[in-house]
């Protein structure tokens, strides 16, 4: 009894040495995450003399004098409504076209069903980045150039393919049973669709909305080509003709890239589940 | 049976029951269809059309030049360099970010405590946009040791003086590779995490009492079953830095003298700064074959990737 009394600690003493290795490792790479947001947020809250004079130091008092400037004048709150409304606009869109097709692929029999859906597949291999002059052109013989709508159809277009094969992978995984039960009940294919599969995949249907929204919101390839108009910039292309043209200012600069951030990162604390979620689905079976 | 439903429920259906499913059928594909082929094939066959041409974009391209364009592309150092600097971007993902990411992982781990803790803060800056990235990194390279983070913090060090950084062609590229690094390790040890919760805890156990000790276990247990998830993240990682544009546009333009250029950053300037649209045509044309040769290539000898969706 003494004798365990005594080993006990010594041995629970030994096996905590990787685990307190393990957390200065993780602590670093956890600093080292957070150094270049918190630069940018110590830097925008100085004065410009103070980032110059002192850039490494936090802003002790804290100037908000430069918040104040990008919040009360007209510009950023243009960005951020029309970052907004393409967010919503492709969001809403690829959830409904791609849980539309991803339905008919996961659960109705028909000809050719494959070979359509390798078709659609084909997408993944057609990134945007390297598609964007063909689809500026084409933009452009549609006379979209300088509209919204132009970014969110692009935006729609290119996020297809992923988005169908993630929700069809859900879909398929909803029993079967379920299904008959509601054509015993008189339902047709379009009341399952809509009255029964659609509640019950909420949770996927969240997963994939959230994953689309830091896609559109983070975009800066599809309105940098497409939009020119300054009252047409969403927030990533605003952000950077900002850098662009203040680039002497660094704390104005970065007061503004810390303001365009933050709806990010606060959306990010909320729905991190869903976006965990989202990025995982299917990478489990591998 | 149709019928007698419908009798029984009052309401005549107008269509019958098949009729019905393949509306349903058309009318579902329709939307994603159609913007699949006019916004994505579409464009994509329209650009090898133009790539035969010389044409700044005025009119209709009438100056036939066959495959000059691919002549001169491939002739380019330029676009040689850009290809190279593809490649290496690759090898240090490969090389660097996916080990990186693997070891966050196992580390991680699925039982430590404050497990999600590490997850939330090392998958944040993959949500964050690659112009904040860019914008945040730069001010850390600034070469001044006065206000560049990072030089402040070597010279530190006796005799070590400050680095040019984003300014040296020799530098610029592992720069830029770094932010890449800081933006995208989260996602690769996200889908490692998800790799490792599906190991049979028994297996860890059995390698246990069998008495490997846990570098064994890693290597002869855990490294062969992640395998499937270690390809999708070689995939992604791959596909990913084939598409890379944005941190090196916000960063470097492709400088200094084209030490950063990549493929995609060499078309844009071609297509958007100089309006060579036929020139830019054949080099997405180019950049098409690149990927689909890797992607099918993948697929033919690795196997199908259970995950696809990243952007």
């Amino acid at each position: 009894m003494t004798t365990a009394t005594v080993a006990t600690p010594r041995r629970n003493w030994k096996r905590f040495i990787p685990r307190i290795i393990q957390y200065v490792f993780l602590t670093l790479i956890v600093i080292v995450v957070f150094v270049p947001i918190i630069m940018l947020v110590f830097s925008g809250l100085k004065t410009r003399g103070e980032a110059y004079t002192f850039p490494f130091v936090p802003p002790i008092p804290p100037r908000w004098d430069n918040m104040k400037l990008i919040l009360t004048t007209p510009n950023f709150w243009t960005m951020l409504r029309n970052s907004l409304l393409v967010l919503a606009g492709t969001t809403v869109s690829v959830v409904l076209i791609c849980s539309l097709a991803a339905f008919v692929f996961a659960r109705m029999r028909f000809r050719s069903k494959d070979l359509l859906f390798n078709i659609l597949t084909l997408g993944l291999m057609f990134p945007i980045t390297i598609a964007i002059l063909p689809v500026f052109l084409l933009v452009r013989q549609l006379k979209l150039p300088d509209t919204l709508l132009a970014i969110i159809i692009v935006q729609t277009a290119f996020s297809l393919s992923g988005n169908i094969m993630i929700l069809r992978g859900f879909f398929l995984s909803i029993p079967m049973e379920l299904e008959d039960a509601s054509y015993i009940d008189g339902c047709n294919s379009f009341d399952f669709f809509w009255r029964i599969l659609m509640p019950i995949s909420r949770p996927a249907l969240a997963a994939v909305a959230a994953l689309v929204m830091i896609a559109s919101w983070n975009d800066l390839l599809v309105p940098l080509v497409v939009i020119n108009k300054e009252a047409l910039w969403t927030l990533p292309l605003g952000t950077m003709q900002f850098q662009g043209q203040y680039g002497f200012d660094i704390s104005l600069v970065n007061a503004f890239v810390t303001l365009s951030a933050l709806p990010t990162l606060i959306f990010y604390f909320f729905a991190e589940r869903q976006i965990v979620t989202g990025m995982t689905a299917g990478a489990v079976k591998g | 049976m149709d019928t007698a439903v419908a009798k029984k429920t009052g309401r005549m259906p107008l269509l019958s029951y098949k009729a019905q499913n393949n509306l349903t059928i058309l009318l579902f594909l329709l939307p994603a269809f159609l913007l699949f082929f006019l916004f994505i094939i579409y464009p994509i066959v329209q650009s090898v059309y133009y790539s035969f041409f010389s044409w700044k974009g005025f009119g209709p391209a009438t100056d036939f030049v066959g495959l000059d364009n691919f002549a001169q592309i491939l002739k380019d150092t330029i676009f040689h360099k850009a290809i190279f600097n593809g490649l290496l971007i690759i090898a240090m993902s490969l090389g660097i970010q996916l080990p990186l990411s693997l070891a966050l992982a196992i580390m991680v781990g699925r039982d430590l405590p404050g497990r999600g803790f590490f997850r939330m803060i090392f998958f944040m800056p993959y949500v964050v946009s690659e112009v904040i990235a860019a914008i945040a990194f730069m001010g850390l390279y600034n070469p001044d040791p006065t206000r560049g983070l990072i030089n402040a913090l070597i010279t530190l060090i006796p005799g070590v003086e400050p680095i040019g950084w984003m300014g040296s062609r020799e530098l610029v590229l592992p720069c830029i590779f770094v932010v890449m690094t800081w933006k995208y390790f989260g996602l690769h040890m996200l889908l490692f995490l998800a790799g490792l919760q599906s190991i049979p805890t028994e297996v860890e156990e059995a390698a246990r009492i069998d008495g490997a000790n846990s570098w064994q276990l890693v290597r002869f247990i855990t490294i062969p079953m992640l395998a499937n998830t270690i390809r999708t993240c070689m995939y992604l990682s791959i596909l990913g830095s084939l598409q890379q544009f944005v941190l090196v546009w916000v960063m470097t333009k492709g400088g200094p003298v084209n030490a950063s250029e990549v493929m995609s950053s060499y078309m844009y300037r071609y297509s958007f700064v100089r309006f060579w649209l036929g020139y830019g045509s054949a080099v997405a044309i180019v950049m098409l074959l690149i990927s689909l040769v890797f992607s099918i290539g993948y697929l033919r000898i690795v196997r199908q990737p259970e995950y696809l969706a990243a952007s």
